[in-house]
């Protein structure tokens, strides 16, 4: 069984990662037998398969029934630094080992972010059945095992490097389920179901950045194997990016077409533009609580000990200060009900800084789908919410603040609430537009058919041979 | 100068403490055997301090008095076992002990002081032990004034007696002089040993100038007095008497010699003939080796032929003096590790002559010393971790080192065997300051384990069998075993030292109370923190301004 796994960590010749490998394999397959993609396991499925780290030829694409795809373990090449970069270790030797030290840290890490892939997996299981079109269910499940395979990075790590309590952590992965009652996962954002194709797409856009930001802070990490896990991580995930921004766009080119014609797009079957809205609304504001606290001792530990850099750490322009001890972060808060400045040390404001730059990256896409709302003649725009929006976490978590981010009342809070946030009827809207399309280069009418096929393929390809 | 001097001068300018001493090199007391009565007697140089900076006037201590007055006790033990009474008394007129010099504890640090305390508390408890078990009568003879210190040595003896001059007194003025406890013991022992009444305690604890004469002996402070120019007579007689209590069969008694040990300091190293002593600055840690003989020699008839190179007694003096070093020398090594290496089969046949031997004096007095020197493991402020791997020899009573640790780690291995093996000797032969043995204070809880695991056919446990008779912590297999070791090392290296003494200290106390774990729980307990407080130790704390012109000025809020 060993033998079949893609890797390049020496798994041969590794026979303590053999030993728990051989333990947790066959309870990672039940996993996905019980929790991964209902329906479709028997079927052909057109997928790319990681089985190296070389930029040219990383994978392979091929036909594979999911249940027998090659989950792989791979670590990027090595840094072009032998040495920590930033925090207080600055110059050290990067660590090959998890230092004992920092193992609570560490551990605590690498457990919440193995325990989110696993749970996108539980939350999608449903949506093949309602899939747009063949490419998109390809593309769903594309991101499920692959999703999947970064669970094995993380449970890789937890065995190589933990021992037998990572070991009985990683079995704890598969035993957490997302949204259970009584064994729930870690992050309350990956116990909700996603149900209709518009949250696949916001998921993808907006849940899954937040992971490549994380990932890209954990690839900084002086721990080196998380940071050559990771860094390898972030090649796949820039596909699942992919599908959630274009995936919108469609959603929205497909509306923007209705309304250039004069159609009632609800009408038509399709999304209005201030569902869509309030979708945004809903994912991105749910995603800035993903990056915890603004103002957190945890971040400045994690910064300070070399477990966690900022974004773009060691590509040696952003940051010419890798020590952060100076500088402030500057933020705009509401103290007993007026406006001021906080001054946040740097290192305590490492979220804030994440955050900060995730949100410049959402602006990206939101620029490419008004583009096409412009294209269509559409005068309407689709906006980001304001980062103080509907907060639970951090400093915007006490007080309430409109779309826009200015401070408002309770009373004018709830009036406009609706206006902001999805309601149940706007969900049964789009729910009711849900219609499968599984006939090759067909889409069905709620989204405008996908520019590109995959992995060469036309659109038309058959990217799925129902068994 | 000798050889010896030179190397002791050379260590004093290091700051070195030096835990071997021999009466032939004592600077402070002065030993005589005269048949089975023994006189220690206390005459302190005054240059003589350890450290540079104080003098050691009116037969104050320090550090290296007391190192003389522990190898004393023991000496008496081993070397002159037919003694039945010693008097410890002092050469000076009118002083007996002024107690622990107030300028060397002025000048210490915090690590030093609580570590010097713990050391005297260890010595007396040593007296107590020699009067009650080993037949060895300890009589105070104060034959001038006797306070704090002094006084707490004299409580250590069975039968204190004070000269009745009119002027002598004992006195504990720790509170009153110097904002800080009676911490050998003193408190404790007025009240649980000599069972003064609480009140009456209360008063003499905060009267500086103490009692004397006959309010002494009805305050139960002392046993007797005598006028100075009955004294003589009247110690000698007594002595006498508690010499004609003992067994006679003690008189044919002939003791061994302590030869010294074979040891040699090195950089971060301490060798001896069966256990080496290591350092690792940068990890904070130290490692405990200790080995075992390929083949045991045979346990002759009378047992002394061996002498203090029978291998439990050399194997426990040697780690009894790196556990003293490590405590004074080596402050920042957190964690220590104790490891063994050597034959089962022959560690066993030593552990067989323990018990063989257990009822001549030679096999006591060597039980005894392997108790006390658990006591002291016991009783480090390090984290104790056990790692049991192949070729390891933790078997009777090298097992109580590890039943001694914070936690045990065994190594499962399938190709090489790894064995514990538990002997008689776990049962009661080495009991903790509580009473209890180390097995019956693991197994609290289910109290019927420990017959269970000392009835076991063979005593041997491999890993798994020691893991789920709760024996060991964690039982790793040969895979996971150099991760799991270096994690739990590096983590616990990098949490408060102070909270991890603390919680150790804690952790390792279950069980019951005795005078013993009071005296370390509560009364040592309460003196670390005093030691830290401003109204003790700050610039204008009471221990910082004794002598010194001005009056100490308090913080007044109770804590």
């Amino acid at each position: 069984m060993l033998d079949t796994i893609p890797n390049n960590v020496n798994l041969d010749q590794n026979p303590k990662l053999q030993r728990a490998l051989l333990h947790w394999h066959p309870k990672f397959l039940d996993w996905w037998k019980e929790v991964g993609p209902e329906g479709f396991q028997q079927d052909q499925i057109y997928l790319r398969t990681a089985i190296g780290v070389s930029a040219g030829d990383w994978a392979i694409y091929d036909y594979v029934k999911m249940p027998d795809y090659r989950w792989g373990i791979f670590l990027a090449n090595p840094r072009k630094q032998d040495s920590i970069y930033f925090g207080d270790k600055i110059g050290e030797k990067l660590w090959p080992q998890v230092p004992g030290e920092f193992r609570k840290e560490l551990r605590r890490l690498i457990v919440t972010q193995g325990d989110t892939e696993p749970a996108s997996v539980e939350a999608q299981r449903l949506l093949g059945k309602t899939a747009p079109s063949l490419v998109d269910l390809r593309n769903l499940f594309q991101i499920n095992v692959e999703e999947a395979r970064h669970l094995w990075a993380m449970v890789y790590l937890l065995h190589s490097y933990f021992g037998a309590d990572g070991r009985d952590e990683a079995e704890e992965m598969l035993v957490r389920r997302s949204g259970h009652e009584d064994h729930p996962r870690i992050l309350q954002a990956f116990n909700k179901p996603i149900d209709d194709w518009l949250a696949f797409f916001c998921f993808t856009m907006f849940t899954d950045r937040d992971g490549k930001f994380q990932l890209a802070a954990l690839a900084e990490s002086a721990f080196d194997p998380l940071a050559r896990s990771t860094m390898f991580m972030l090649t796949e995930e820039a596909f699942h990016l992919s599908v959630g921004d274009t995936g919108i766009q469609r959603v929205v080119r497909r509306t923007a077409e209705l309304m250039q014609e004069g159609a009632d797009p609800e009408k038509a079957g399709a999304i209005p533009l201030a569902v869509i809205q309030k979708y945004i609304n809903e994912w991105a504001s749910a995603c800035y609580d993903l990056f915890g606290g603004e103002d957190s001792s945890n971040a400045a530990t994690y910064f300070g000990t070399g477990l966690k850099g900022r974004f773009q750490e060691g590509d040696g322009k952003r940051f010419p200060d890798h020590l952060a001890l100076d500088d402030v972060y500057t933020a705009d808060v509401v103290e007993q009900g007026k406006w001021t400045k906080r001054e946040i040390p740097m290192r305590r404001a490492m979220n804030a800084c994440l955050l900060d730059d995730f949100i410049t990256d959402l602006h990206r896409g939101l620029k490419r789908w008004n583009k096409v709302l412009e294209d269509a003649g559409v005068t309407e725009r689709l906006t980001l919410p304001n980062k103080r929006f509907n907060r639970n976490v951090g400093i915007y978590a006490d007080s309430l603040f409109a779309i826009d981010g200015e401070m408002i009342g309770q009373a004018a809070f709830d009036k406009q609430i609706g206006d902001w946030l999805p309601s149940r009827e706007d969900y049964d809207l789009v729910q009711r537009s849900m219609v499968p399309v599984f006939e090759p280069g067909k889409v069905a009418g709620w989204i405008a058919p996908p520019t590109r096929g995959f992995g060469n393929n036309p659109t038309g390809f058959e990217y799925v041979l129902f068994h | 100068m000798t050889t010896a001097m030179a190397q002791t001068a050379l260590e004093g300018q290091r700051h070195r403490v030096q835990p071997q001493t021999r009466p032939e090199i004592y600077r402070h007391w002065k030993l005589n055997v005269d048949g089975q009565v023994a006189t220690l007697t206390l005459d302190v140089a005054e240059d003589g301090g350890i450290h540079p900076g104080y003098a050691l006037k009116l037969n104050t201590y320090d550090l290296g008095v007391d190192i003389e007055l522990a190898d004393a006790v023991n000496r008496m033990r081993f070397e002159h076992p037919e003694v039945s009474v010693v008097v410890i008394t002092s050469a000076r007129e009118r002083v007996f002990c002024a107690g622990a010099n107030i300028f060397m504890l002025r000048g210490s640090t915090h690590p030093f002081k609580v570590n010097f305390c713990k050391y005297t508390n260890e010595t007396r408890l040593a007296i107590e032990e020699a009067t009650e078990i080993s037949g060895q009568t300890y009589l105070a003879a104060l034959n001038g004034v006797c306070s704090g210190g002094g006084y707490e040595l004299a409580l250590a003896c069975k039968e204190i007696h004070l000269i009745d001059d009119r002027s002598s007194t004992v006195s504990l003025p720790e509170v009153p002089f110097l904002g800080v406890l009676p911490g050998t013991g003193g408190l404790t022992r007025l009240v649980d040993k000599r069972k003064v009444r609480r009140d009456l305690a209360d008063v003499f604890s905060t009267l500086a100038e103490g009692v004397k004469g006959q309010k002494a002996v009805e305050w139960r402070l002392v046993d007797a007095v005598h006028p100075a120019s009955r004294w003589d007579e009247a110690i000698a007689g007594r002595a006498a008497e508690l010499r004609s209590e003992a067994d006679p069969e003690r008189a044919a008694r002939k003791g061994i010699v302590l030869e010294p040990l074979e040891k040699s300091i090195g950089e971060n190293r301490v060798a001896y003939r069966h256990l080496t002593l290591d350092i690792d600055p940068a990890a904070r840690t130290a490692t405990v080796t200790l080995r075992a003989p390929e083949q045991a020699a045979p346990l002759p008839g009378d047992p002394t032929e061996l002498g203090s190179a029978w291998y439990p007694l050399a194997l426990f003096r040697e780690l009894d003096d790196a556990l003293v070093e490590l405590r004074f020398n080596y402050e920042e090594a957190g964690l220590l590790q104790l490891r063994s290496e050597g034959n089962m089969d022959t560690l066993l046949e030593y552990d067989r002559q323990l018990q063989a031997a257990q009822h001549h004096w030679f096999g006591q007095e060597t039980l005894l010393f392997i108790r006390r020197t658990l006591k002291r493991l016991d009783l480090m402020a390090r984290t104790l971790f056990t790692f049991i791997e192949p070729g390891s020899c933790f078997g009777g009573f090298l097992l109580e080192t590890a039943l001694a640790s914070d936690r045990i780690y065994m190594m499962e291995d399938a190709e090489r065997p790894v064995e514990i093996a538990l002997t008689a000797l776990n049962r009661d032969a080495f009991p903790m300051g509580n009473g209890l043995s180390r097995l019956a204070q693991r197994f609290l809880g289910e109290p019927e384990q420990v017959e269970i695991v000392l009835s076991r056919s063979p005593a041997r446990f491999s890993a798994p069998e020691a893991l789920e008779a709760g024996l060991v912590t964690s039982a790793p297999d040969d895979l996971d075993w150099d991760d799991e070791v270096r994690l739990a090392v590096e983590e616990r290296a990098s949490f408060s030292p102070d909270a991890l003494t603390g919680m150790e200290a804690n952790l390792r106390s279950a069980g019951p109370e005795t005078m013993e774990t009071k005296i370390f729980g509560r009364l040592s307990a309460w003196q670390n923190w005093i030691f830290q407080r401003p109204n003790a130790t700050g610039e204008k704390g009471a221990l910082s301004l004794y002598g010194e012109p001005n009056r100490p000025q308090f913080d007044h809020r109770r804590t």
